[in-house]
C-alpha cells in the first residue's frame, strides 16, 4: 500500500500552487490508511447501521430497536458486558503482574522468551478448541473432574459452574486475556528505565514513591489501553463462548448469530443488524469513558 | 432419463451445500453418485443450516459457485419456495400428498422421529422422560443444537412437551420440561457433538432417532428411546434452485436420491426415506437396515406449518429465559 502512495508523495510533494503558496500533501501518505479503515471499518459499519431500519422484506421500520427491549436480550447485554469487565480488569491486572515478573528477570533469559512466545500462541487461542479444551479437562466429564471427585473433591457439589455464563465464561476468557495483556503491555514496561529508579533512591525517595510518582504515572495509559483492548476483545468474542453454552445465548454476538442463521423461522436479520448497532454503542461508551479517564489521569497523576 | 444423464455429464458439475457426510449417510449418497456419473461434487458448508443453504442462493445465486439443490427443514422450505424451481422426480407418485409441493417446488425427502438417546454404560435405563430429572443425571442432558435456532432442537422440545401433557398445539409443557430440568442441574447448555457424545460430556441428548442412532459407532453402549406418548416426527425437504448453475446435474441428483438405491442409502443411514411404505411393498427395501431402525409404538404425529410457527414464536420469547 505504501508504494501505491509513495510516487504521488514524490512528484507533488513541493510543486508550489496557486498564488505561490506551498500547498502541503504530506496527508496523502495517510490515504492508504484511510481507504482501508473506511472499506473495512467504515462502510461495514454503516451498511449495518443503515439494514437495522429495515425489516425481512425490506420496508422501513424502527421495530428492530424496539425489540432490544426483549428481556432475553437485556439479559444478553447484562451479561456479556459483566464478563467483558471482569475479564478485561482481571486480565489486565494479572498480565501486568507476571509483564513485571518477566521484566524483573534477565532480558534475555529462558523465562522472558518462553513466557512472550506461550503468550503469543495463547492469546489467539480461542475458539471451538479452547471450549472443548476446558469441558475435556475440568468439565463434569473431564479428566481433571473425575479425579477431584474420586478423592472427595466435588468441585461441582453445587451446580456445574463451568457453565454459567459469568464464572465459566469468565474463567475460559482469562485463558486468552491475561497473555494478550503480556504481549501488550510488555512494551511499555521495557520503556521504563533502571536509572529512573536510581534517581528516585538518589533523590531520597522510596519505593512507595517511585510507583506513585514515577512509574504509575508512565504505565497507567499503557495498562488503561490495554484493559480497553482487553474488553473490546471479550465482547466480540463468539465462537469460544457458542462451543461452551450453546443454550441462553448469554452473549450478544451468540444473539446475532441466533437472528442469522435460525433454521426454525426465527430469522430477523434487521434486528441481528440492531443489536450490533447496540454493541458498537457500548464499545464506543466505553472508549469515550477510557479517553475521559486517561485525560483526568493525566492531571492526577 | 438418459438424455438428462448426458446433459448432466455435459455439465460434469454439481454444487451441493450442508451435507455432513455423517448425517442421514449423506457420504455414501455423494460417493456414490461421483462414482456412477463422473460428476464432480462440491460440498460446500457441510455443518451449515438451512438458512444459511437458501442465503448461499440469495448471495451467490447463479454463480459458478451457487448451490445447485439443498435439503432444508421445513421451515425454511415453505418460506422460500420462491427460489425454487419445480421439478417431479420419477418415483413421484410414491409421495404422499402431505410431503410435498404439488408442483414440485419441494419434496420431503427422509426423516425419522425425536428421541432421547442415551449411554447405558453411564446412566441408568430412561423409561420416561421424568427419569431425567433424577440426580443420576445431573449435568448429563443435552439438546443438539438451540431450539431458537435449529431445527432439531425445536422439536426435541416439542417431543417433551408431548410427554409431559403438552400438544402439537402447545409447546409450553415442554419448555416448562427443561426449566426443571435446569433446575434440578441435569440440563448442560453444551451443544451435543460427536466429539461431547465421546468424551462422555453429554451421555443423553434429545436428537432424531438416525442421527442418535449413528452414535453407536462411538459408544457402544448407545440406546434410543422414544416414549410411546410422544412420537414426533419430522421429514427434511429437497429443493432445486431456480438459478442453479448446473440444473440437469441437479435433476439427476435428485432422481438419484429418489431411486431404490439412493433412498437405501439413506434407510442404511437409520434415516427413512420417503418412499420407505412404497418400497416395502415392492421388496425393494433394505430388510437388514429397516429392522436396525429404533423401535416406535404409538400413533406418529407432525407439526403443521402454523404449529411449528407457533411453537417457534413462544420458544423464542420464553426459551432463554427458561434455562439461565
Amino acid at each position: 500500500m505504501t508504494t501505491a502512495g509513495s510516487p504521488a508523495v514524490a512528484t507533488n510533494v513541493g510543486r508550489p500552487t496557486l498564488g505561490g503558496r506551498r500547498f502541503s500533501l504530506d496527508w496523502i501518505g495517510v490515504v492508504p490508511f484511510l481507504g482501508y479503515a473506511a472499506l473495512f471499518l467504515v462502510l461495514p459499519s454503516a451498511i449495518v447501521a443503515f439494514g437495522a431500519f429495515f425489516d425481512a422484506n425490506n420496508a422501513f421500520t424502527l421495530d428492530n430497536f424496539t425489540h432490544l427491549s426483549r428481556s432475553y436480550i437485556v439479559k444478553s447485554t447484562i451479561d456479556t458486558t459483566t464478563v467483558s469487565a471482569i475479564t478485561a480488569l482481571l486480565g489486565a491486572a494479572l498480565g501486568a503482574i507476571l509483564s513485571y515478573v518477566i521484566v524483573t528477570g534477565s532480558p534475555t533469559g529462558l523465562l522472558r522468551r518462553i513466557v512472550i512466545s506461550a503468550s503469543g500462541v495463547l492469546a489467539q487461542f480461542g475458539g471451538v478448541t479452547l471450549a472443548f479444551a476446558f469441558i475435556a479437562s475440568i468439565g463434569p466429564a473431564g479428566l481433571v473432574y473425575l479425579f477431584a471427585q474420586s478423592h472427595g473433591f466435588d468441585y461441582y457439589a453445587h451446580g456445574i459452574w463451568l457453565f454459567e455464563p459469568i464464572q465459566g465464561l469468565s474463567l475460559v476468557y482469562l485463558y486468552f486475556q491475561i497473555p494478550l495483556m503480556v504481549l501488550v503491555f510488555l512494551p511499555a514496561l521495557d520503556g521504563i528505565k533502571p536509572q529512573w529508579r536510581e534517581a528516585t533512591e538518589s533523590l531520597g525517595g522510596n519505593t512507595w514513591h517511585y510507583w506513585r510518582h514515577v512509574a504509575g504515572p508512565l504505565l497507567f495509559p499503557a495498562f488503561l489501553g490495554g484493559v480497553l483492548l482487553l474488553f473490546a476483545n471479550a465482547f466480540s468474542a463468539y465462537a469460544t463462548a457458542n462451543a461452551l453454552i450453546n443454550q441462553g445465548q448469554p452473549m450478544l454476538a451468540q444473539q446475532i448469530a441466533g437472528a442469522l442463521s435460525s433454521e426454525v423461522g426465527a430469522y430477523e436479520p434487521g434486528f441481528a443488524k440492531s443489536i450490533a448497532v447496540e454493541m458498537i454503542v457500548i464499545v464506543t461508551l466505553v472508549t469515550i469513558l477510557y479517553t475521559q479517564l486517561q485525560r483526568r489521569t493525566s492531571r492526577w497523576l | 432419463m438418459d438424455a438428462l444423464v448426458a446433459a448432466a455429464k455435459a455439465e460434469g458439475k454439481l454444487n451441493v451445500i450442508a451435507l455432513p457426510r455423517d448425517w442421514a449417510n449423506y457420504g455414501k449418497e455423494l460417493d456414490t453418485f461421483h462414482s456412477m456419473y463422473g460428476i464432480d461434487i462440491t460440498s460446500d458448508n457441510p455443518d451449515g443450516s438451512s438458512q444459511q443453504e437458501v442465503d448461499a442462493i440469495k448471495q451467490l445465486g447463479g454463480t459458478s459457485r451457487g448451490p445447485d439443490v439443498v435439503d432444508v427443514g421445513m421451515a425454511v422450505a415453505l418460506a422460500n419456495t420462491t427460489l425454487f424451481t419445480p421439478y417431479k422426480v420419477a418415483t413421484w407418485g410414491d409421495i404422499l400428498d402431505s410431503q410435498k409441493e404439488s408442483t414440485g417446488l419441494w419434496f420431503q425427502d427422509y426423516g425419522g422421529f425425536m428421541s432421547v438417546g442415551y449411554d447405558s454404560a453411564k446412566v441408568p435405563a430412561i423409561t420416561s422422560l421424568d427419569d431425567l430429572l433424577k440426580p443420576e443425571y445431573k449435568g448429563k442432558v443435552a439438546l443438539n443444537g438451540n431450539p431458537k435456532q435449529a431445527n432439531a432442537a425445536l422439536n426435541g422440545v416439542m417431543m417433551a412437551s408431548l410427554a409431559e401433557g403438552g400438544s402439537v398445539d402447545d409447546i409450553s409443557k415442554g419448555v416448562d420440561f427443561f426449566h426443571r430440568l435446569k433446575q434440578a442441574g441435569t440440563f448442560v447448555p453444551v451443544q451435543a457433538t460427536t466429539a461431547t457424545v465421546k468424551n462422555g460430556t453429554t451421555p443423553v441428548v434429545f436428537d432424531w432417532d438416525y442421527l442418535s442412532a449413528a452414535h453407536g459407532k462411538d459408544v457402544p453402549g448407545w440406546k434410543v428411546f422414544v416414549p410411546n406418548s410422544a412420537v414426533l416426527g419430522g421429514y427434511y425437504a429437497q429443493a432445486i434452485s431456480k438459478v442453479a448453475p448446473h440444473p440437469a446435474a441437479a435433476r439427476l441428483w435428485e432422481e438419484f436420491l429418489y431411486s431404490d438405491q439412493g433412498q437405501n442409502i439413506w434407510l442404511q443411514g437409520l434415516a427413512r426415506p420417503v418412499r420407505q411404505a412404497a418400497m416395502q411393498k415392492s421388496g425393494k427395501i433394505d430388510a437388514t437396515a429397516a429392522a436396525a431402525l429404533p423401535p416406535v409404538n404409538g400413533t406418529p404425529q407432525f407439526l403443521s406449518p402454523d404449529q411449528a410457527t407457533a411453537a417457534k414464536n413462544y420458544v423464542v420469547a420464553h426459551w432463554d429465559a427458561a434455562i439461565s
